[in-house]
């Protein structure tokens, strides 16, 4: 199958592989899977004090797309706020890389990455603001 | 021929538990059957018959042999979808497990440690014969829910072994 250009670029030239430091209280982790494929995606984001996302990191195991998909999102992320970054929508991201019908999912799995990430941060937060 | 019963096709009981040497002997039966080769003289609609035989029986075989497709086979065929691209709820835990592995091969691969890919393979294998164990069990007792889950897990399972073994060959 043919990628686009965009998917090949971030495929072989992917941004922001990596972790963060998962206990930082500003960190927040979305692990997530598709059951289609068997390919699994992490996300990682900081934020600061002001609720705009610092830094994001990402490891994917799977097709090209996905991981493209990944790499993009994370892009995307840094500078926004987590209720923006709640915002993107899979189809933003499989528009922007052309990505084919089969391989939608990769896009709904990025999606689903970041909609974890954000939910584990703001998980955090509430936790601390409790205590 | 949507309604081509894959189990049937290859004579084999509709069950998870499968007998690998029936397939595989069944499946080149069918395929040289209807292999072209056959059919250079025959009429235009017998060789599209033929190449659709041949088709659908490769789409069987595919689906068979891989534990967690048959899995999802299995339970399509009773009306339950496992795998929908929409659903990418997986347990945190599992999750975790499946990329702590990744990363580990990751590792090994790139430092060309064949010796703990084998570790690796060995341990992802036992805890893939494992659910499919649970699985057994499961079909068996039609617990369908508990069976459905199972077979989105044994998914994972099967590709990274599959992705294990390939890193293994590419160091070998």
């Amino acid at each position: 199958m043919a990628y686009s250009d965009k998917v090949l670029d971030h495929y072989e030239n992917p941004r922001n592989v990596g972790s963060l430091d998962k206990n930082d209280p500003n960190v927040g982790t979305g692990m997530v899977g598709a059951p289609a494929c068997g390919d699994v995606m992490k996300l990682m984001i900081k934020v600061n004090d002001n609720g705009i996302i610092e830094d994001a990191k990402f490891k994917t195991y799977g097709c090209g797309s996905a991981i493209a998909s990944s790499s993009l999102v994370t892009e995307w992320l840094k500078g926004k706020t987590v209720d923006e970054a709640y915002a993107i929508k899979n189809s933003a991201i499989a528009e922007e890389l052309a990505l084919p019908p089969v391989k939608i999912h990769c896009s709904v799995l990025a999606e689903d990455a970041i909609k974890a990430a954000v939910a584990d941060i703001k998980a955090k937060q509430s936790a601390r603001a409790t205590v | 021929m949507p309604s081509t019963n894959y189990f049937e096709l290859f004579k084999l009981p509709q069950t998870f538990s499968l007998d690998v040497a029936i397939l595989e002997s069944n499946y080149r039966k069918i395929q040289s059957e209807s292999h072209p080769d056959r059919f250079v003289t025959a009429s235009p609609a017998e060789k599209l018959a033929s190449m659709q035989t041949a088709t659908t029986a490769n789409e069987a075989y595919q689906t068979l042999k891989s534990p967690g497709l048959r899995a999802a086979y299995l339970l399509s065929l009773q009306g339950v979808t496992a795998i929908d691209e929409k659903n990418n709820q997986m347990p945190a835990d599992f999750l975790m497990q499946q990329m702590e592995w990744r990363e580990a091969i990751e590792d090994a691969e790139n430092a060309s440690d064949v010796s703990t890919l084998e570790n690796l393979l060995e341990e992802i294998g036992i805890a893939g014969k494992s659910l499919q164990e649970s699985l057994k069990n499961q079909f068996q007792h039609n617990h369908l829910s508990e069976a459905t889950d199972s077979t989105r897990k044994l998914i994972f399972m099967d590709k990274v072994r599959a992705d294990i073994l390939k890193s293994i060959e590419k160091l070998d």
